[in-house]
């Protein structure tokens, strides 16, 4: 045999392998043995109704499903449903005020008892339960009743007509929990159910065999997953903790993990990870902001526990819309794109940076006016009158206390705002937080970002599926974390506007497409460029990191991460 | 010959100390080195005046001068060390951190030494506060130092952000936090060689005519346990110095924008592999001065040991 065709021989194999490996992933389930994911926020909790944080509602996601969910292009896809109910099949009521839905029939839960309406239904309940402080009552937004109407059909009816009814159970926020589990755990008794929470009985393709707060979770295959082959996996470790460099190392350069999420590092880190060859970095741009949030009320440390950063106190300075108008004037989001994001970010001035027919035209913000900030400041009465560099107002300083989570982005963003911060005259003290923690939801502790015991704070996010009406509708009045609600609550900014409720109330109403997005623009810009009460910085496209000989990854800004985690599978040696 | 003699009867006996000490060719260098360490940060923003928190984005990730010998690199001397993504200031942000840590670790280590000391020497002392006493160090010894500081830093730090001022309120937290939780060895050493003296004659011979306790501890006992108490002293200030860096590498402690050595090395951690130097430098100087730092306690012990000084 010649040395030519040696090697001929082994190019024609090499050609032939990626037709082997696309074969390779049908088969029987747990075929393919371990997989390891690496969030490097750890999750607390295995319930998304009690916690806001996008690593516990993307973790539940494997175990517990919605009856629909978006795939990457913002489509309903059926999951626990047999179809999505439409007005042309007929489950959306004419006049738009009820969704009927079928469960697929057949279903059952991971401990083998069937799935039933009136599970559905118990979920429902469940997070509209009173005090009960749930983290997705938005999803629930002008619900007026959820009844069974057989084993296998409920109906959703609304207090008005709902031209978007896809709120309840769809998507990764809103996934059907099981009645039996957590029947006990109704209203202020749910975050005592610490079995039902941190092991959730479910449908989806894993089922947990040990969770450990804040660390890791072991899952095993769902042997009563409804689709036989399905997963490919017999286990899954999912870890959590640690920092986006660390996760993106131990899936890129050194192969311990087959997936990590979130990989928000500057653009030439993960390019020097991914040159090392075991992994690949997927991004898609969705709807993540990054945005700075600002606390309209006062946070000082000096006001009672249980009235620091309520509504009772107004922030003494940033209460005022020059304030705030200046502050995001002296932002250079550019330079901040370039420094953090590279490829994978765009200046934005939208909290709604898409889809198109809900995107403002809102570019205002996008030049950098350190001169006009100082003149606004200076035209509100803000003046630097004792010289030390901080402008004052009837003898208040304006210092701000500028928190966010521990991430060297997030770090380089701060150190960036707060030079430009003070040049306008605006003392600004940096803290950064552990992300566990600080998105961690817990009522107990000062430091999470619900509570906001900071002037400003810094974080992303983002809404699931295509429609924002539910993320637009937690700007509600009253919608605030507070110490009633167990510090849960969506409208962190604690931002109130009688006008804006109207607009909630006229979105929920209104059916025609191109109406819905000239109600959602307007409330975008009242929240943005009118009143400033979210300084919007950056659309970020999501980049997260898989093993090269993870197959199936399909990256879904519109949904959990982890949507299609059924489907993942090795790629053969 | 008697102006001999008493030249020899007058010489202190530091000087002998010294002697000894010099003949620890580690400790002088340690010795050596601590003292340009501390000049360096002490002097060094009178010498070299940049902000070490100045943005400078157009002069950012320049390397360092030496890299210019690869003939590619992108370095200026207006930035000898190189500066970092955002286009701080390598050289000033290591003299600033220093500042920061080395503060750190001597107040750390003199609160940790006061406290070690005291409670070492009324347990040794007093036979009815031993038991007491050193029930209490067992008890500290037992707690795990991380979890510790995390719940100080959540109870107290806003008061006393609020009493000081964020960077010295902070400061005073992680000075108290690393003391307290670091005095029992030297409790406990100090109180082994109390016990041990209390029964020497001539501690027996100054309790006979009378000699009231707290001149027999000052007098008596504190000079006899010097030396235990300046090897944990050392030992103490390189404890503090990694602790406080630990603690800036967790990401806690102080605020990201204040720069000490431990945060120059968190900060620099993602881009290790293309920019070495960010943390060759402070990792290099915090390494050198603890082990200066152990050094010196070495020297030290054999220093003050009258019996290896061979008198």
């Amino acid at each position: 045999m010649t040395m030519k065709t040696a090697l001929l021989g082994a190019i024609a194999t090499l050609a032939a392998a990626p037709m082997a490996f696309a074969d390779g992933h049908i088969g029987e389930r747990g075929r393919d043995g371990q997989l390891s994911i690496i969030y490097w926020q750890a999750p607390s909790i295995l319930n998304p109704y009690l916690s806001g944080g996008t690593k516990d509602i993307e973790a539940a996601s494997m175990i517990i499903e919605p009856l629909g969910r978006y795939d990457q292009d913002g489509n309903l896809v059926p999951y626990l449903a047999s179809e999505i109910p439409t007005v042309e099949n007929g489950g959306v009521a004419a006049d738009l005020t009820s969704i009927t839905w079928h469960l697929q029939p057949g279903l059952v839960w991971s401990d083998g008892t069937p799935v039933t309406s009136a599970d559905v239904v118990f979920t429902a309940n469940y997070c509209m339960a009173p005090d009960g402080g749930c983290a997705q009552l938005s999803k629930f937004d002008g619900v007026a009743s959820v009844e069974a109407l057989d084993d296998l059909t409920v109906k959703v009816t609304f207090d008005a007509p709902k031209p978007n009814p896809y709120g309840p159970f769809m998507g990764g926020q809103s996934p059907i929990i099981q009645a039996a589990q957590f029947a006990e755990c109704m209203g202020a008794k749910a975050p005592e159910c610490t079995d039902a929470n941190f092991g959730p009985i479910g449908t989806g393709p894993f089922r947990v065999t040990e969770f450990r707060t804040n660390d890791v979770i072991q899952m095993e295959a769902n042997p009563n997953y409804r689709d036989p082959n399905k997963p490919a996996f017999a286990t899954v470790t999912f870890k959590g903790g640690g920092d986006a460099t660390a996760a993106g190392r131990a899936v890129m350069e050194t192969g311990e993990f087959d997936y990590a999420w979130n990989m928000q590092l500057a653009p030439d880190v993960i390019a020097s990870m991914a040159a090392a060859g075991l992994g690949t970095p997927v991004s898609a741009f969705g709807t993540l902001v990054e945005r700075i949030e600002v606390n309209l009320t006062d946070p000082s440390p000096n006001l009672p526990e249980g009235e620091r950063s309520t509504i009772a106190h107004p922030h003494p300075a940033l209460s005022e819309l020059a304030v705030r108008t200046a502050l995001s004037m002296a932002i250079d989001r550019s330079l901040l794109v370039e420094v953090g994001y590279g490829q994978a970010g765009r200046p934005t001035c939208n909290l709604v940076p898409g889809p198109a027919i809900y995107a403002s035209d809102n570019t205002g913000c996008l030049q950098q006016d350190l001169e006009g900030a100082k003149a606004l400041l200076e035209g509100a009465g803000w003046v630097d009158s004792n010289g030390d560099g901080v402008r004052e107002k009837n003898g208040v300083e304006l210092r701000l206390l500028y928190q966010t989570s521990t991430n060297a982005v997030r770090q380089d963003f701060q150190a960036l705002i707060k030079d430009w911060w003070e040049q306008i005259g605006v003392g600004v003290e940096l803290r950064n937080i552990d992300a566990s923690v600080f998105f961690g939801g817990d009522p107990g502790s000062p430091d999470t970002f619900q509570k906001f015991y900071a002037d400003v704070e810094m974080y992303a996010n983002n809404f699931d599926g295509t429609d924002p009406q539910a993320y637009l509708a937690a700007y509600r009045c009253g919608g605030e974390p507070k110490p009633d609600s167990q510090w849960q609550g969506e409208n962190i900014n604690r931002f109130c506007d009688p006008a804006y409720d109207a607009l909630i109330d006229e979105l929920g109403q209104t059916a025609d497409l191109n109406e819905r997005g000239r109600i959602a623009r307007l409330m975008n810009d009242m929240l943005t460029k009118d009143s400033m009460t979210i300084i919007p910085l950056v659309d970020r496209g999501r980049v997260s990191a898989h093993a090269n000989s993870l197959g199936g990854v399909v990256l879904n800004t519109w949904d959990s991460e982890l949507w299609n985690v059924a489907d993942w599978y090795r790629i053969g040696e | 010959m008697t102006e001999d003699l008493l030249q020899v009867r007058v010489r202190n006996q530091w000087w002998d100390v010294w002697d000894q000490f010099k003949t620890h060719r580690g400790a002088v260098w340690g010795g050596g080195f601590l003292l340009f360490i501390t000049l360096f940060v002490l002097l060094g923003p009178y010498i070299w005046q940049l902000d070490a928190t100045k943005l400078d984005i157009r002069n950012k990730d320049l390397r360092p001068f030496y890299t210019a010998l690869s003939g590619t690199a992108n370095w200026t001397w207006a930035h000898p060390l190189g500066t970092d993504n955002l286009g701080r200031d390598t050289l000033a942000k290591l003299i600033e951190g220093g500042q920061v840590s080395l503060s750190v670790g001597w107040v750390a280590m003199a609160l940790a030494l006061v406290l070690g000391t005291l409670i070492g020497v009324l347990a040794g002392y007093f036979r009815r506060l031993d038991n007491l006493l050193m029930r209490f160090t067992d008890l500290v010894l037992s707690l795990p130092l991380l979890p510790l500081l995390l719940v100080m830093m959540l109870l107290f730090r806003d008061q006393l952000r609020a009493a000081f001022g964020p960077e010295t309120g902070i400061f005073i937290l992680i000075v108290v936090v690393i003391g307290i939780t670091s005095w029992m060895q030297t409790a406990r050493i100090v109180r082994g060689d109390v016990l041990a003296l209390k029964e020497r004659e001539f501690v027996l011979a100054a309790r006979s005519i009378g000699t009231p306790a707290y001149r027999m501890i000052i007098r008596h006992l504190l000079p006899n346990v010097m030396s235990p108490i300046m090897v944990s002293a050392t030992l103490g200030l390189a404890n503090a110095i990694i602790t406080e860096s630990a603690l800036s590498f967790l990401g806690l402690g102080f605020p990201s924008d204040y720069p000490t050595w431990g945060k120059l090395l968190f900060d620099s951690v993602d881009r290790m592999a293309d920019y070495p130097e960010r943390v060759i430098w402070p990792g290099l100087a915090i390494s050198l001065t603890v082990l200066s730092v152990n050094y010196i306690g070495d020297g030290l012990r054999d220093a003050l040991d009258p019996r290896i000084r061979g008198l």
